[in-house]
């Protein structure tokens, strides 16, 4: 796939180094500010606390209050004041300290920053991105928990991207930081500690573009964020029985790479979407719509395996019995398997 | 102060601009009523004082941000009247190509940064805006215009506070027409003065008449030129009154006896005119030449914005992304 090779031509920039999810986010914020002066960040606590998930520690020493500013707990306020900057030559980057409170900024979002060059007859851009700390397993209860991936997929201006690796994260944040266009770039909480290879010299990946993060031919499944790691897990668990599963990292909510799925699915026949929400209204619903309308092979029935029409509970218990894990994923692809047969 | 100053404290200026307001709302109204403005609009028709007193007071370096009710505030930044009808018409010569309309004059040439229709929106982008010339070290301010209803949003108050403990420098001007929307204030909001607010956010709290050009400069200025000097932002608070109801829709029923009339005797207009007279600056006579010139002015400019050309249809998803 061109999207593989891709990736792998990426990591021929340089060397690659070892580095947590956190680490590769600091280390695209730090080599972004270090490349372009007009990139500032603002968040609540992310100066001198160094965020509540330590993803900006060390930056305030580096770059200064000026460029590094702590905000009050007033989201629809600085992201407006974000939006401010971005259009008269600056490059902000704003934390929402957990991905629930970009609902408290969706006015700005919805109805400012994704409106804004449109409204305005392209008079501007909006070099803007806004990151979301977002996702369960934390224990953070009901109102700290959700990944908020589908939430802006009614709002045409937008880009949404989500980072499932330390790798993603690190190309894809420096990506959107260099988009002309606004960017909520989706982080998940679970994952900080997770390490891979990161190459800090590598090309900067192409918008909307999904990445095959394993290649198979009997099922294709396309997820986003903690899911591509749980899904991978369920591809392994399949191999040791003769299943053989394509995982896809969408990356890209916004734009959704429907063409490298439907790619994936026309050799395989089969489709599961795997998400940490609820179904309805959500972009896996998107894509089976999307595939669906583009044809997808005559026997084929998408499948998702989503989050419960449930608001998530604080309960370990009741939480890991919301959230997909590897071993439902797998159940719902031995049961597609075994219905259509091999 | 800026070496860029464009905006004049000429009174005869002031003057000229205030009557090209009247008359372009008096034209959009008219043209509204022939069908040539789709939607809605919502005119200043009595508040030209406000607009032409505080844009007066800062430079062509300077940005700001307006509302739905921003025709005034464009106008007197200096947009085309023509491009400015041709966007109410919805016409691709429109200045924002017809996307935007009546409530979203913008222009970005003139450092018009947004106008807004989602009440109280405007605050913080034009603080970030006064943050970006902070950063760089620029001297810009940046002014806000906002009505006495958003001061009952979020927005108002986190902008404030950002402001306040930023020392940005901007300017809060609160347009207190006396009725958010359809509700006179005193049925939303316990306070009289607004500019108490300020007292909150630890900065300067300015009541001034809004019909009287003069006081408006004066206190505009002062509020910039503490902005300027890095003292922080200003809450001016600017009294006045909207002839027309709040849209094309509302008779104003809303309003006491004699209220509408009381308030049209300090006409705005009217009141500079006549010091202008009283004080030999401008006769009623070149008065009413100005005024003649410019109403000849807004007919010619809408009716070359009425034959202007429609957007393509096919080209809906241009400016959606950077191209």
């Amino acid at each position: 796939m061109s999207t593989q090779s891709e990736r792998e031509g990426a990591t021929q920039g340089g060397v690659a180094e070892e580095m947590t999810y956190r680490q590769a986010i600091r280390a695209a914020l730090a080599d972004e500010m270090r490349a372009d002066s007009r990139v500032i960040l603002l968040g609540e606590d992310i100066a001198a606390a160094g965020g509540s998930f330590k993803t900006t520690e060390g930056l305030l020493d580096e770059f200064g209050p000026e460029r590094v500013i702590d905000t009050p707990i007033s989201e629809n306020g600085f992201v407006g004041a974000a939006l401010g900057m971005a259009v008269t030559g600056m490059r902000p980057v704003v934390e929402i300290m957990f991905a629930d409170f970009l609902l408290s900024a969706s006015d700005a979002i919805v109805n400012e920053v994704a409106k804004f060059r449109f409204m305005s007859g392209g008079q501007t851009v909006v070099p803007l991105t806004i990151r979301a700390i977002g996702g369960a397993t934390g224990r953070f209860g009901t109102q700290h928990s959700a990944t908020g991936e589908s939430w802006f997929l009614q709002t045409p201006g937008l880009r949404v991207v989500a980072a499932s690796s330390p790798s993603a994260a690190y190309e894809l944040l420096r990506a959107a930081i260099r988009l002309n266009d606004p960017v909520i770039f989706l982080e998940h909480k679970g994952m900080y500690t997770q390490k891979g290879l990161v190459d800090r010299a590598g090309s900067l990946p192409q918008v909307g573009r999904a990445g095959i993060v394993r290649h198979g031919s009997d099922v294709t499944i396309a997820a986003t964020l903690l899911m591509v790691p749980r899904a991978l897990r369920a591809a392994e668990v399949l191999a040791a029985e003769g299943i053989d599963a394509e995982v896809i990292d969408l990356r890209w909510i916004t734009p959704l790479d429907s063409e490298t799925v439907g790619k994936s699915v026309s050799r395989t026949d089969r489709l599961v979407v795997v998400e940490e929400q609820v179904h309805h209204g959500g972009w896996g619903a998107t894509l089976i719509s999307l595939l669906a309308q583009q044809g997808l092979p005559r026997n084929t029935r998408p499948c998702a395996v989503s989050v419960p029409d449930v608001p998530l509970a604080f309960s370990p218990v009741l939480e890991d019995a919301a959230v997909p894990e590897a071993e439902r994923i797998a159940t719902m692809i031995r049961t597609l398997i075994h219905e259509q047969g091999r | 102060m800026s070496s860029q100053k464009i905006y004049s404290p000429d009174r005869r200026q002031w003057l000229r601009t205030m009557l090209l307001i009247r008359c372009f709302e008096d034209k959009v109204q008219q043209l509204f009523m022939q069908g040539l403005v789709p939607g809605t609009t919502h005119l200043c028709q009595g508040q030209e004082a406000v607009a032409v007193g505080a844009i007066s007071a800062i430079t062509s370096a300077d940005y700001l941000t307006i509302t739905y009710r921003g025709h005034g505030q464009a106008l007197a930044r200096g947009i085309d009247p023509e491009a400015a009808f041709a966007e109410i018409m919805g016409r691709e010569t429109g200045v924002c190509k017809g996307r935007g309309g009546s409530m979203h004059l913008t222009d970005f040439s003139r450092g018009l940064i947004g106008s807004f229709a989602i009440v109280g929106a405007g605050l913080p982008v034009a603080l970030g805006a006064a943050m970006s010339a902070k950063l760089h070290g620029a001297t810009s301010v940046a002014l806000t215009f906002f009505g006495d209803g958003a001061t009952n949003i979020g927005t108002f108050h986190e902008a404030l506070n950002m402001a306040s403990v930023w020392k940005a420098p901007v300017v809060f001007i609160c347009e207190n027409n006396l009725y958010g929307e359809y509700s006179p204030i005193r049925t939303t909001t316990p306070v009289d003065d607004l500019a108490i607010r300020a007292t909150a956010y630890a900065m300067p709290g300015v009541t001034v008449d809004g019909t009287d050009a003069d006081a408006v400069y004066a206190a505009t200025r002062t509020a910039v030129e503490r902005a300027r000097a890095g003292e922080g932002p200003t809450l001016l608070e600017c009294k006045t009154y909207r002839y027309s109801g709040h849209s094309r829709t509302d008779p104003a029923k809303y309003r006491k006896p004699g209220e509408l009339e009381s308030w049209k005797a300090r006409d705005p207009i009217k009141r500079l005119g006549e010091a202008l007279a009283t004080e030999g600056i401008m006769s009623v006579a070149d008065q009413e030449a100005m005024r003649q010139e410019v109403q000849d002015l807004i007919n010619a400019a809408a009716e070359r914005a009425a034959a202007a050309p429609w957007p393509k249809r096919e080209e809906i998803d241009r400016y959606v992304y950077a191209e």
